[in-house]
């Protein structure tokens, strides 16, 4: 069997019902085309590109034309024992063999960031989470990084990566998970709410291992995060995890490409957003969202298994939420493929069902939108960062984060 | 001693062609203590009077008026009634994705009573009253009414009513879709409920099978948007051996 190709756009309108997305559409392949660490290989984006088209390029602007850093983000750690955090130079060999930029902010950063921190995770070392704290003080200060996450080989690691304050920051992530090794990556934006931030997380699943990321966007003004997942080994497992809550004026982009060149790995996507502007300011109080997810089973990736979600939820009418899923199979012969996509207007009936049951409208919609998110923040297996995303998601809300946690509670 | 009165209650819902009038003037007193069964063929409007009551924002009140003890129902929102007493055990209940049954049910009896329960009588609380409705203890587990059976659904419902302690219970079709060991567990909690006396009931209904096991003091006969005949128990008897055409026929004629 030969290429077939599902891809689907969705430009959602407030009115549509939850509908599930399946168009087809004739195969293109979304894989890039060009991987370089020169940011002179990368045209400057016109909007018009593929890749670019859902993003506001003059958000970006400062990003995209890539002076070198005025400030560095500020950086605090907790490490367990074993774990090796030490500072590469722009030339160290090291750096050569990580998987490479592939659009012009994600070779900016690793260019401007000029070297890059390097957190080692041996097979022996404490399985506490790793977590690295990043803060920028203001908005104006623009700020690069290059951070490098090599876990070996049999090695079980988690790492929190949390950025907070503000900042315009470029940055590349570049992970390694070693054969047999596991990582679980939490990457958080809750940043304040002027923040700018493109990331390329770019990852590589060795033989055997596991990747489990948790991506939460839950704060900043513009945000744009690329994960990129290839495999270098068969029996690589790769779960990539997030949400996103998007307010008036906030736009939230996550994109991901997961490249299955090997055989008998598995991919698993679940994203799930909620979106709520203000109907009363115009063009500013909309609030967006991009997810764009791109599978691509090569020829070669025999017994490929993979499935991706994404689910949006719309709190008012001045809300834009994008979903693409475009999965492409260049092989018949794999485990199986899907994916589904629904963006769906907050539901009235529920609300009504809580109501009637003496809940005041507020305390109702909390409910309900705590219990959208939840499916997948009860799959980050961090009870701590777990409290915190369910605390920023009812600040968001416009609720005092209120600590209080019926469901762990009334199982106690 | 509470009273629930429904005065000359005129309801529509918006249509395709425009307001369509549902409710064409319901009378109906009820008091604490009693239970009232309304009794009427598909589509005569008797989930639209349990809608109305207890606030659904599809149903616009046209004219009449609803009061609890003279207080304006119709005024309030849809919590505030059942903050005032009144609770909707529904015929299609809605699921809740995400929201613990356990976790839903704390925070509705928090919001009834004006305080959190304490923890420990709380969790003892709704074990029994989950006992007494023979659920599974797993139930308090899974998200309200996702994946729930029919008859889970309408368990849950009047495990909700029997937590919540309403002065005015209205059950609509709780007994369709039960099995007759499930459908004697449900009316069992249903008189728990009523043996306080503090509660009135209106127990919606198509079919007599459910008034076995729960007895109407009164009887009203529901047919095209309004009640048509009423009665005592007796009323049961005769639409069970007549049906409801001598009604219909009679109101298709008025
Ligand atoms: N949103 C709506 N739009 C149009 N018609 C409606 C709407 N809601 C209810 N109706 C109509 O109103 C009438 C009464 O409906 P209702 O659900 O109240 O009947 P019911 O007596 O509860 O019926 P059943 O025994 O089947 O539960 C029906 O003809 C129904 O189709
Ligand atoms: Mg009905």
């Amino acid at each position: 069997m030969s290429a077939s190709a599902v891809a689907a756009s969705a430009a959602i309108t407030p009115e549509n019902r939850e509908r599930e997305v399946s168009l087809t559409a004739p195969a293109k392949d979304h894989a890039p085309r060009v991987f370089s660490r020169d940011p002179a290989d990368f045209p400057v984006p016109t909007g018009r590109e593929e890749e670019w088209r859902f993003t506001p390029l003059r958000r970006f602007a400062r990003l995209l034309e890539g002076a070198p850093a005025t400030e560095r983000l500020e950086w605090t750690s907790e490490t367990p024992i074993g774990v090796v955090i030490d500072v590469l130079a722009a030339d160290d060999p090291a750096l050569l063999g990580l998987p490479l930029p592939v659009d012009r902010l994600s070779a900016l950063a690793v260019a401007n960031a000029d070297g890059a921190v390097r957190v080692t995770i041996p097979e022996d070392a404490g399985t506490e989470p790793v977590v690295l704290r990043l803060h920028g003080d203001s908005a104006d200060a623009l700020a690069w990084g290059h951070l490098v996450i090599d876990v070996r080989p049999f090695a079980q690691a988690t790492v929190v990566l949390e950025h907070t304050g503000s900042a315009h920051y470029g940055e590349h992530l570049s992970v390694v998970v070693g054969d047999g090794a596991t990582l679980r990556l939490v990457h958080l934006q809750t940043w304040d709410a002027d923040a700018i931030h493109a990331a390329h997380v770019s990852v590589r699943v060795g033989r055997d291992a596991t990747f489990r990321s948790f991506q939460a966007s839950l704060g900043g003004s513009a945000v744009r995060v690329l994960e990129t997942v290839d495999y270098s080994g068969p029996g690589g497992d790769a779960e990539l995890l997030g949400i996103f809550f998007s307010k008036a004026g906030q736009h939230l982009e996550h994109r991901m490409l997961v490249d299955h060149a090997v055989p008998h790995c598995r991919s698993n996507v679940l994203y799930k957003g909620a979106l709520t502007g203000d109907p009363e300011a115009g063009e500013d109080g909309i609030a967006r969202s991009v997810w764009i997810g791109d599978v691509l089973i090569r020829a070669a990736a025999v017994g490929t298994e993979t499935y991706e979600l994404n689910r949006n939820l719309l709190l008012s009418s001045a809300t834009r939420a994008d979903s693409v899923p475009n999965l492409e199979i260049e092989t018949g012969e794999i485990v199986g493929a899907g994916h589904a996509s629904a963006t769906g207007r907050f539901d009235d009936e529920q609300l009504f069902y809580l109501q009637a049951r003496g809940i005041p409208a507020d305390i109702a919609t909390r409910l309900v939108v705590r219990g959208f998110f939840a499916e997948v923040i009860t799959r980050l297996g961090l009870p701590e960062w777990e409290r915190l995303l369910q605390d920023r998601i009812d600040t968001e809300l416009g609720f005092e984060a209120s600590g209080d946690h019926d469901d762990t509670e009334a199982g106690e | 001693m509470a009273t629930l009165e429904i005065r000359d209650l005129h309801v529509s819902v918006e249509a395709d062609g425009g307001a369509r009038e549902i409710l064409r003037g319901v009378d109906l007193t009820v008091r604490s203590g009693e239970t009232h069964a309304i009794m009427g063929p598909n589509g005569s409007g008797k989930s639209t009077l349990a809608y109305s009551i207890a606030g659904h924002p599809k149903y616009t009140i046209t004219s009449g008026t609803v009061t609890l003890d003279g207080a304006d129902v119709l005024a309030m929102t849809v919590d505030e009634r059942a903050r005032a007493g009144l609770f909707l055990a529904m015929q299609y209940p809605v699921e809740v994705p995400g929201v613990s049954v356990s976790n839903f049910l704390r925070t509705s009896v928090t919001a009834i009573r004006g305080e959190a329960p304490k923890l420990r009588t709380w969790v003892k609380e709704m074990k029994t009253a989950m006992e007494g409705l023979a659920m599974d203890p797993s139930f308090s587990e899974r998200n309200v009414n996702e994946g729930f059976s029919g008859g889970e659904k309408k368990r849950h419902e009047i495990l909700q009513m029997e937590l919540l302690q309403p002065k005015f219970a209205i059950l609509d079709e709780t007994d369709s879709g039960l099995d007759v060991d499930a459908l004697k567990v449900v009316s069992e909690g249903v008189n728990r409920v009523a043996s306080s006396g503090t509660v009135g009931t209106l127990l919606i209904t198509h079919y007599t099978r459910i008034l076995r096991y729960i007895k109407p003091d009164f009887v009203h006969v529901f047919v095209d948007g309004r009640v048509v005949a009423q009665g005592g128990p007796e009323l049961a008897d005769e639409l069970e051996a007549n049906g409801y055409d001598v009604y219909v026929k009679a109101a298709a004629g008025s």
